[in-house]
């Protein structure tokens, strides 16, 4: 199979549309034939990071690439950025604001649910943007 | 135990969904939603007061059997259209979490 790439741009404050990216990606590992426990593993990453984009930037897009024996999910956004990174990869620590923390987030999961979830994490951050890679061997 | 099994004691009340022969493989019970993400499994059945929207995205991607929304919280309007469209079931009950895991326990004999 050639290598395919899709990119999915997510809106922010968008919480109607949250998770319909994630739920694209899923249907579409699925059909290419990956096993469930690693769809949902990419899946787990998938909306936590289209929910922060979400709730914590300007706006944002999420890509999937699928290679000959890896997948790459990448979400970059248009900032403000993450202060602190240690911080933030800590559990239970967040900056989600009241909205966001009435519907269930700001639980300080995000970031630690994607690293757990992904073989490979690496995430860089400055006022411009958020960029996030997380690869998974298939 | 299947869906419609629950749905058998009157103070479950379907709101959404038809695939009520979904069976119920376990249940789980949380409020924020990235636990839930990171924790619930395929084909449970989950109990919650969160009623916006986004539960329905949640158990859409878990691939849950069902939302039981707990406690008789108010359901969004929004969010019963949205599981209307995604046809994932939501039912709703006075319960509390812990009372609906005794009943199903009592009635899986």
């Amino acid at each position: 199979m050639n290598d395919v790439r899709f990119e999915f741009e997510v809106y922010s404050e968008d919480y109607v549309q949250g998770g319909s990216v994630s739920s694209d990606i899923k249907k579409y590992l699925h059909q290419i034939g990956i096993n469930q426990k690693l769809i949902r593993k990419i899946v787990i990453c998938s909306y936590e990071a289209e929910m922060n984009i979400i709730i914590h930037s300007l706006g944002g897009n999420l890509i999937l690439e699928i290679k000959q024996d890896l997948i790459l999910l990448i979400s970059s956004d248009k900032g403000p950025g993450i202060k602190d990174i240690t911080l933030a990869l800590t559990a239970g620590y967040s900056t989600a604001g009241s909205k966001a923390r009435e519907m269930g987030f700001g639980a300080g999961m995000g970031l630690p649910n994607m690293k757990k979830n992904s073989d490979l994490f690496e995430i860089t951050s400055c006022p411009n943007g958020t960029n996030i890679k997380m690869s998974y061997y298939i | 135990m299947k869906v419609k099994d629950l749905l058998k004691n009157i103070s479950f009340k379907l709101i959404t969904g038809e695939n009520l022969d979904k069976e119920i493989g376990g249940v789980y019970t949380g409020d924020l939603l990235s636990w839930v993400m990171s924790h619930a499994k395929k084909d449970d059945a989950w109990m919650t007061v969160q009623t916006h929207l986004n539960i329905v995205a949640v158990a859409k991607l878990l691939d849950l059997a069902c939302i039981i929304i707990v406690e008789n919280a108010e359901i969004e309007s929004e969010t019963v259209e949205k599981a209307n469209s995604e046809n994932i079931t939501l039912i709703q009950t006075h319960y509390n979490s812990f009372e609906i895991m005794k009943s199903m326990l009592v009635k899986d004999d």
